[in-house]
């Protein structure tokens, strides 16, 4: 991989990026190859987004190569808490993004590589990108028993997958991106993408689980640089380009004019969690209160991630009427989302009457709610 | 108005052209009414069926997945209408038009097919659209042939919306730094142009001309508007703004604040406010700040707030109280909870230290550092924000020196901390010398408290902070 300077880099992508038409004419080349320097899931989706706005792709295609550091990213359309354990996500600092493409949930840490081939809508094809994979993973090591499949997974011994993909196509450009699976933390991969969240409907894209396997467990030689290496080699082969990687770094601005600004949009509550279909949950959990058992039954429509209606069934008289009413009506609106609902039951006791019974009988009623989101 | 310019419409559509020559000398003489005729005598709002083109990878059906837009909304041309979905690809589908949508095809989740109807467009203004062509196919350049502009030789790209919206503005687009594709203006340059037009006179726009897009036939000579530009200077001309009043509903947490707070009028509140000489605090706590931060943690000003409070309150428990509703009892809280307001995304929470009673002050900043992080990655617990008996509101990290807080239900008693300034003082040997000083803001309950006992648990606090050494007497 032939690195240059930094700074010749940005002058001749601003060029590029900025004149496209500039570009076309002065560059000998069909394509370009492109790394991102961030391993912050929002800033690299951003930089997606921008060039499917920004570039003019008619007689080129680009590459982008990026990492993320610990992160879930679901699909366009789904729901967040279909498909993932939120609850892990936060204790474990692990970011949530949804990306503007579709299809299904990944996980992505430094162990895995996203690829992003961008085209026109017109050259759009996904199977030709992914056979361009599998050729540079057997260049790479003949061994592989690797091939694609109609649902354009990338399957590794016939059984496994390493891959996944997703497209999006805007009004003239188009992408599409997969995931590799080269050393990424299978165990944690399982674990948070396993939803604990029951009673939930929706008409959200659902996830296919696979078993997965990392690349470096069939060969521990190998890693995500040499991967990224082997892809960039034979992509430049096959547009017949320079075979050199420009590296771009996402937050900046004279490169990317305006591309903070779709960072900020991608890390929003109302991207993440308020695009998710409208969905219903319909479920009940058990309490244990100093010696009884209670069976409290919720249903909750919630729709743009807002409670838009809410019905809590308690046992009788368990809490004053009063106040149940209230705790509806604070619910109704507010966002579905263990903060924003612990915040408010906690300010809502400060207007109840101050009785310790009654407080310690909401605050585990609210901590049961709390678990649904 | 629009409806009714579609019905007036479908009457003549038979006697289209007589109608051009008629009305189009007669909209000569009202501006207004120039946007009115122009736009419905020529196309009589043709309705078209905008068709779902081709996706790619032989694709025939999709499923639609959200709609940005519903019936009756105005698009312009490259605007959003939905996103639809087939087999793990996303597409935004965008409008070839200009014009008003009339009727949407497919409810959510159903499935397009391609080459169908999508959406049913109004079309706004002659733009000689041929319906059959497909979006995908036709490279960009040749959509905006028409939305060209030469201005001073300038070409100009921008959507007629925009240009109208320029017209309706007497905006020169060739002034205007687009930062769309291509250097295309969009709406939001035209705002940010006026927004930093205000309070200045246009310039008179001696030569462009902007061009409606009526048939060659018909020129179009100045219309009284134009005279007007010509008069040069100090007429000033009001800014016309197109932005809207937004109104939404209060849901969620402000929904919780609106209650809280009518709840907290209701008592009360009287003031006391006082000025701390900090100077020997800010040294005590520069040196015992990196013990802290070798046993993990960081120190700041408020755990010795806190603390200080604390020692207050125990001469002054009534400061620690809660009334009930009825104003019937007074409870004295044995445990000393002091809250610590904290301003996050959300807006305002306030965690509370426990038993600050029987914490040292290096507990109290461990304590402090957990809620804050915590709170920042919004997952305090309802243990750690309910229960509070007392609570401090730093406002001065973001600034400020005095304030008036609203005590919080059903506590009786709250300071705010102003910034710590650093400003000159008299010493008692009359030398003028350079002091820290903060400025503290307490609201108290009148009902139980009066001033007097506010005034004497400031000075014991005050005193505490100016001398950190007398703290150790007292120190449980």
């Amino acid at each position: 991989m032939v690195l240059q300077s930094l700074l010749k880099n940005c002058l001749q992508l601003s060029c590029i990026l900025r004149t496209p038409k500039a570009g076309f004419r002065s560059t000998t080349s069909g394509g370009l190859i492109i790394q991102s320097t961030s391993s912050d899931v929002y800033q690299n989706l951003a930089v997606e987004d921008w060039i499917l706005d920004h570039m003019n792709l008619e007689n080129r295609q680009v590459l982008f190569l990026w990492r993320n550091s610990p992160a879930v990213v679901i699909g366009r359309h789904q729901n967040p808490w279909q498909e993932c354990n939120l609850r892990l996500l936060r204790q474990k600092n692990i970011k949530l993004a949804r990306r503007r493409s579709g299809g299904g949930t990944v996980y992505h840490d430094l162990g895995n590589i996203n690829l992003t081939f961008f085209t026109t809508r017109k050259k759009y094809e996904r199977m030709e990108n992914l056979k361009l994979v599998v050729k540079a993973l057997k260049a790479l090591r003949p061994q592989l028993d690797v091939h694609v499949t109609d649902r354009y997974d990338i399957l590794l011994d016939g059984q496994y997958k390493i891959s996944g993909t997703a497209a999006k196509l805007g009004r003239t450009t188009a992408y599409h991106h997969c995931t590799l699976l080269c050393n990424a933390d299978k165990f944690v991969l399982s674990s948070v993408l396993k939803s604990p969240y029951k009673g939930l409907k929706s008409n959200a894209t659902p996830s296919v689980p696979a078993s997965v396997k990392n690349l470096f467990e069939e060969d521990p030689s190998l890693t995500c640089e040499m991967l990224l290496d082997a892809i960039a080699e034979e992509y430049a082969t096959q547009h017949q380009i320079d075979r050199h990687i420009t590296l771009i770094n996402p937050a900046d601005e004279t490169v990317l004019p305006g591309i903070n600004n779709k960072t900020e949009e991608l890390e929003t509550w109302e991207w993440v969690y308020g695009k998710t279909p409208k969905f219903s949950v319909s479920t009940c959990f058990n309490m244990v209160y100093k010696d009884s058992f209670l069976d409290v039954k919720v249903d909750m429509d919630v729709k743009h991630g807002r409670i838009e209606v809410c019905n809590i069934d308690l046992p009788e008289q368990w809490l004053p009427p009063a106040l149940c009413s209230e705790l509806v009506k604070s619910l109704t609106g507010s966002k579905f989302c263990p903060n924003e609902t612990t915040t408010l039951a906690t300010m809502l006791l400060r207007v109840c009457p101050q009785d310790n019974e009654l407080h310690s009988r909401w605050n585990l009623l609210w901590e049961n709610m709390v678990m649904l989101m | 108005v629009c409806i009714h310019r579609v019905r007036s419409c479908s009457s003549i559509r038979f006697i289209k052209s007589k109608y051009v020559c008629v009305f189009d000398k007669s909209a000569l003489k009202f501006s207004h009414q120039q946007r009115l005729f122009r736009t419905s005598a020529v196309s009589c709002g043709q309705i078209v069926q905008f068709k779902l083109s081709d996706i790619g990878e032989g694709i025939t059906e999709v499923t639609v997945k959200e709609w940005y837009i519903k019936e009756g909304d105005s698009v312009s041309q490259f605007d959003s209408i939905c996103e639809v979905q087939s087999d793990k690809a996303s597409v935004t589908i965008t409008s070839r038009y200009d014009g008003i949508i009339r009727k949407l095809h497919y409810n959510l989740d159903e499935i397009a097919c391609v080459g169908k109807p999508l959406v049913d467009i109004e079309i706004d203004a002659s733009k000689g659209v041929a319906p059959e062509e497909d979006v995908v196919e036709t490279p960009p350049m040749s959509h905006e042939e028409h939305t060209h502009q030469e201005i001073k030789g300038h070409k100009t790209l921008a959507t007629p919306a925009v240009r109208r919206l320029a017209m309706e503005n007497n905006i020169k687009l060739s002034e205007v730094v687009g930062t769309g594709k291509d250097n295309r203006i969009l709406k939001e340059d035209i705002l940010n142009y006026l927004a930093k037009q205000t309070g200045a006179i246009l310039p008179p726009s001696p030569k462009a001309e902007i061009i409606p897009p009526l048939p060659k036939s018909e020129t179009v000579p100045a219309a009284p508007k134009d005279k007007a530009r010509k008069i040069p200077v100090p007429v000033s001309r009001p800014i016309v703004f197109s932005g809207k009043d937004k109104t939404e509903p209060i849901t969620g947490f402000h929904k919780a604040m609106v209650k809280t707070m009518s709840a907290a009028l209701k008592i009360p509140h009287f003031g006391y406010c006082d000025e701390i000489d900090l100077t020997q605090l800010v040294q005590l706590r520069e040196e015992l700040k990196p013990l802290a931060q070798i046993r993990g943690v960081k120190l700041s000003f408020m755990p010795f707030f806190i603390k200080a409070a604390s020692l207050g309150l125990l001469q002054y428990p009534i400061l620690n109280a809660s009334l009930d509703e009825s104003c019937q009892n007074v409870t004295y809280k044995a445990s000393h909870n002091i809250g610590v307001a904290m301003d996050t995304e959300q807006g305002l929470i306030v965690p509370n230290v426990k038993n600050v009673q029987v914490c040292s002050v290096f507990e109290i900043a461990s304590e402090l550092n957990r809620l804050q992080s915590l709170g920042s990655a919004g997952q305090l617990g309802t243990n750690d924000l309910t229960g509070g008996t007392f609570t401090l509101s730093n406002i001065g990290t973001i600034g400020g020196t005095y304030a008036k807080p609203v005590i919080l239900p059903p506590e009786v008693a709250i300071g705010a901390l102003g910034k710590i300034q650093v400003l000159p003082r008299f010493n008692g040997k009359g030398e003028v010398f350079k002091a820290q000083i903060m400025n503290v803001s307490w609201s108290a309950d009148h009902r139980i408290i009066d001033g007097a006992t506010m005034a004497r648990f400031s000075n014991l606090w005050k005193s505490y902070l100016e001398n950190p050494a007398s703290m150790l007497l007292d120190l449980k």
